[in-house]
Formats: C-alpha cells, structure tokens, sequence
C-alpha cells in the first residue's frame, strides 16, 4: 500500500509575518521557509505505517515553486522514499492544490493520503477535506491516533468536547493534529540519504487542469494593534483595577 | 439569492455557534436557510425555525446523518444546493464540525472557501486573518456559490427566538456507507462552554503539572464563572484535555475577561486570544511577551499570587 504525504513550504513557524508596505501581501524575502509543522507530523505518521510494514512506499508531494524541492527533501529526510513536486509559480488555492494531489494521487495508486490539518500561512484548513471530496474517500480529519489493518483504519479524531473514533475502509484521507505524534528529530545520515532519493517534477500547467485563484486578495492589512496595558503591583491592586476600571467581575 | 447554513445541532437544540454563523449570514442581505440534518431531528428544526431572521428551515431526516458524518453531510449540502437555484451562499460556522465538513462541501462544488470570515462587507466581499491573526486579508470571491467558514467571536449571535421560520422536510441523500462511528468520548463540563464564555481562565507550561494545573487555577475559575482554557505546552504535556487549547490551531476566543496564567504568549497563542476584551497576565518572567498584550500584568509566581487572587474574590 502506496501512501501520499502533502507537504507544504511556509513560513518558519518561529517568524512573526510582515505585512508589506503597499498591502499587496506578507514579505516572504529572506525569511527562513520551513516545512508546515503539520506536514511534519504527518510526513512521521506515514513513516511509521512504513516502518510497521503496513505501507510499502511513501511520496512526499508538494506544490509550489522550485524552492519546494528542500521541503520535499526534509520530508526524505523523515524517511519518505521519494517526492514529487508539482511545480507551479502561480498561487494556488487549496482547491486548486486538491486537484493537483488528485492528479497524483490517482497516477501513484495510493490508498492513504495524509494532509496537515492546516497550513499555518494560509491558515485555510481546507485542503485534506477537499481531496476527499474530489477522490470520493473517507475523511478523517484532526487525527490524534491512527491505526490500519489491512483494509480497515481505525482513527480517533479531535472534536469539539473530545474525541471520537471512526471506523473506515481503505482508500482514507487523514489530517493531523498536534497530538497525533511528536516527529522525530532529523539527524545528518538522513539527511545525506536524502539528497539521493529520487525527486520527479511534474509543470502544473501540464496537467490541463483548471486551477485559476477564485478569490482577488484586495488588500492585505495589519490587525488593529492591542496596546500594552498597566503593570500593576500586587493582587489587591489588580483586583480593585478589575473591578472599578475594567468593570469585568 | 439565498445563504443556506449548515446548522450544528445535537437532534434537540442548535448549537450556540450556529447564531453567530446565521448573524453572519443576515449581513450578506439575501434570505436565510438553515438545514438540519440528523436522525431524529425535529425538535432541532423547531428551534432553528424559532431563531430570529431565519427565512426557512430544512429539515433531512435520516440514521444516516445521526452521526453527523463528513461524507454524507457534504453529499446532501451538495443535493441540496443543486435543487435550490436561488442559492448563492452556504455558511457553517468554524467549529471543529464546521471546519470538517465545510471544505468537503466547497470542493463538491467546485468553489474555493474562505475560512474564518471575520467581517461581511458585501455580499462577495470579506474579511479574514491568515499567518495567525498577523495579517487580514480584504478578499472577494468569484465563485458562483461562495462557501464562508464564519469565526463566530466575530459575529455577535442572533437572538434564539422572535423567528417562525417554515419548516420544509427534504429527501435524505444516499447513504455512501465510507465511514462509520465507532465512539465518542465527550466531556461533560460542569463548566461555562470555552468559546462561549465570559470569563476564561487558561494555564500554561508555568502549572508544572496535571495535579497543579487543576489545584491552583479551578479554584480561581470557580469564584469567576470562568471556563478553563490551556497553552499548547499545558496540553502536550497532558495538564489538560487537548480540547482547552486556545490558540492558532486551537479555539479562537474573546471573552470579556482573558487570564493568563503561567503562558508565555508565543504567537500561535496570542492568534487565539488576542481579541478579548480585558487581558490580564500572571507570569514570572516580567520580559514574557504576553505582558505585550495585556491590559494588567502581574508579575510574581503564580503559586502564591494565584491563590492570593481566590481569597481576595
Ligand atoms: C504548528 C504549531 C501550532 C501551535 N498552536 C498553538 C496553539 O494553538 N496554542 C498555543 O498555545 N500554542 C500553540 N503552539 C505552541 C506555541 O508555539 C508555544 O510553544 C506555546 O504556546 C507555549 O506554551 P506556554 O506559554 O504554556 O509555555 P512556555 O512558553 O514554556 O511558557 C511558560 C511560562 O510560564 C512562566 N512560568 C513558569 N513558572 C511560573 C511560575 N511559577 N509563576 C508564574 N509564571 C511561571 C514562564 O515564565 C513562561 O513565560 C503551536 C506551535 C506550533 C509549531
Ligand atoms: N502547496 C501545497 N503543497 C503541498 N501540500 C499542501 C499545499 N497546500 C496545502 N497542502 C496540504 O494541505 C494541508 C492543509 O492546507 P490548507 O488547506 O492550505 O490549510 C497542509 O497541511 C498540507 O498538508
């Protein structure tokens, strides 16, 4: 069994974003770029599927521009097998990247797709959700455990108020959370093997698909700023102020 | 036109986050419908029917959406906006059930999502934060049907009364038997819901641990009305149940009173609460960037100043 891997390139999580000066989005110029957390996650996931021999390959897909390819090595790094960048300067929106995995996804012949829960730059969370749409799978989406056996997967999933457990058959979508495992640490031997792994890239706008953005980004904006407030010197004080100033208990 | 919303209901009663996702959907001007699907869900079709502003309810009844499932929920949206012409929109609110079944619906459409609305300026014009509330984005929608994901802190709810919408029965859609429930474990709280309440009281990393985490701050949420809340560092580390995370990847807030108690107030925290009304913090570390955005810091540790706090409440 075949399992696709989406990894996306976003900003560092540890960098806060610029608004640029003209509105017309955020500055990405020499910021570091690093793969979405939740890609990490589920990059470990589908490695450890491999590593209990429930999976036989695993392909780390990303779509973007050229400088993909070092997310898509981190991810041969974890130990994906190989990548496959879908290469495209345009901006794609998570539909248009659905389509793409679909394309891909359908080509490899897999049975399990693993998307993040949602990339921290866009903040979308859509694409995993649609990708099943689109292929006509199983959904399950904010994993915090996943088990397969032969063609049935057993995933608990975070909702509102706790967890639940699907019961599902193979072919799945799955999009993880935080608590669905912690990826391990990438270390040098790894990341040499990786550079030798194979990548295939795929131009986009050979696919002969419709992936034109649906929504103009008018104009990007700063938040309305939150001013720091009053030290206050001990408990008795930030009671009275609670009480007299802010009026809130 | 028409905005048909996604209604989250539990057979009895509709969800509060459903009123801020119909507030929503009034702004944008054209009647509102609301579908209720469920298994045995009349008495939420009457209460959705009750709901101020709302033109029309549909009400699917069928085993197969008992379990509010993905798959067949997205299937019957889809049916049920291909036998609605007049439909123009389709709105749920961005709930953990919400962000499950919204994008699935989007895609079998062929329409892209926007996620989160925060402001409704037109009818194809919108609001939206992006890179954890640090930037807002001014976006218009080209698609025919649009599909808006609704922050519901942003939208005052509507009244749940003072409406009598008609209600109309629809035909089920096909059972597509992909996924099957096998349990769920929900949490009863003796306390205020985290994403409707007015108070919250949210621990972080600076608790230690489970025992503490519960110890020092129930107290304190007790003598407020407050629902408790945690940083992603209290809840990887077990202090709390993954469903107190406030934050980017957590629940979005915005009570009236925000306490912050031993949280550092990394970026993806502050995505999460960063729009509530009064911001209080209590930190030992006077350089933590969460005094950055509260209206009172105190800083000293939180094991004695916490329970100083109780006792002078
Ligand atoms: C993809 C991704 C998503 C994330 N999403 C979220 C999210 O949704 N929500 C979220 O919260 N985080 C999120 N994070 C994590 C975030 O980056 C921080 O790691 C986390 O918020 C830190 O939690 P904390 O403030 O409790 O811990 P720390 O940063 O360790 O802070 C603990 C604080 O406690 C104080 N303290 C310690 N002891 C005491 C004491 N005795 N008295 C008083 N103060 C004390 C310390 O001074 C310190 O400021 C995410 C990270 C990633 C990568
Ligand atoms: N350009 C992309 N390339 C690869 N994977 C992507 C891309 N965009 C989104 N994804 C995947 O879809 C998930 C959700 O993204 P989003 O819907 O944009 O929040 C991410 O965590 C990735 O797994």
């Amino acid at each position: 069994m075949k399992i696709l891997v989406a990894v996306k390139r976003v900003l560092d999580y540890n960098i806060k974003a610029r608004v640029k000066a003209d509105g017309s989005g955020v500055d990405l110029a020499n910021q570091k770029l690093s793969m979405n957390p939740f890609d990490e996650i589920a990059c470990e996931e589908a490695v450890r599927l491999k590593e209990a021999g429930v999976a036989t390959e695993v392909i780390a897909v990303s779509c973007g521009v050229a400088g993909c390819q070092e997310t898509l090595r981190s991810a041969m790094a974890i130990g994906a097998d190989r990548g496959v960048l879908v290469e495209t300067d345009a901006v794609l929106e998570p539909l248009a990247v659905a389509k793409l995995m679909q394309h891909v996804a359908v080509k490899e012949g897999v049975r399990v797709a693993i998307f993040g829960k949602q990339a921290i730059d866009d903040d979308a969370g859509q694409a995993g959700q649609m990708f099943g749409a689109l292929m006509g799978w199983a959904q399950a989406t904010f994993a915090s455990s996943v088990k397969i056996e032969g063609d049935a997967a057993i995933i608990s999933r975070e909702i509102d108020g706790g967890l639940e457990t699907l019961r599902m058959k193979l072919p799945v979508v799955i999009t993880t959370d935080l608590r669905l495992n912690e990826p391990r640490f990438i270390t040098l031997p790894n990341i040499m093997k990786a550079k030798k792994k194979p990548l295939e890239v795929i131009k986009a706008s050979d696919l002969g698909l419709d992936l034109a953005p649906r929504t103009t980004v008018l104009r990007v904006e700063e938040p309305a700023g939150r001013q720091a407030g009053i030290r206050v010197a001990d408990v008795a004080e930030l009671v009275k102020r609670l009480k007299e100033e802010a009026k809130v208990i | 036109m028409s905005t048909l919303i996604i209604a989250e209901h539990d057979n009895a009663a509709l969800k509060p986050a459903t009123l801020n996702a119909i507030a929503a959907a009034l702004q944008i001007g054209a009647p509102v419908h609301v579908l209720v699907a469920g298994s045995g869900c009349a008495a939420a079709g009457q209460s959705a029917a009750a709901v101020a502003g709302v033109a029309k309810v549909l009400v699917a009844d069928a085993p197969h959406y008992g379990a509010q499932l993905a798959e067949n929920l997205a299937a019957l949206v889809q049916q049920q906006v291909r036998a609605d012409a007049s439909c123009t929109h389709v709105l749920a609110a961005a709930t953990a059930q919400g962000k499950n079944v919204l994008p699935r619906v989007a895609a079998l459409l062929d329409s892209s999502q926007i996620s989160d609305v925060t402001a409704v300026e037109s009818a194809d014009t919108f609001r939206r934060p992006f890179y954890a509330g640090n930037a807002i984005a001014r976006v218009q929608s080209g698609d025919r049907i649009k599909v808006l994901s609704i922050r519901t802190t942003a939208f005052d709810p509507v009244a749940a009364r003072g409406g009598s919408a008609v209600v109309e029965t629809v035909p089920a859609g096909p059972d597509l038997g992909l996924t099957e429930l096998a349990g769920r474990e929900v949490v009863a709280l003796e306390r205020p819901e985290l994403t409707a309440a007015s108070i919250i009281v949210s621990g972080g990393r600076g608790l230690g641990s489970a025992d503490k985490f519960h110890a020092v701050l129930e107290p304190l949420a007790d003598k407020l009305g407050a629902a408790l809340g945690a940083s992603r560092a209290a809840v990887d580390a077990g202090y709390a149940p993954n469903d107190y995370q406030v934050g980017q990847t957590g629940k979005i807030v915005a009570p009236q009173l925000y306490v912050a108690v031993g949280i550092s107030g990394a970026i993806q925290h502050l995505a999460g609460m960063k729009d509530s009304k009064v911001i209080v913090a209590i930190n030992k570390d006077a350089e933590a960037p969460i005094f950055q955005v509260a209206d009172y810091g105190l800083v000293g540790d939180l094991f004695t100043t916490v329970p100083e706090l109780v006792s002078s409440l």
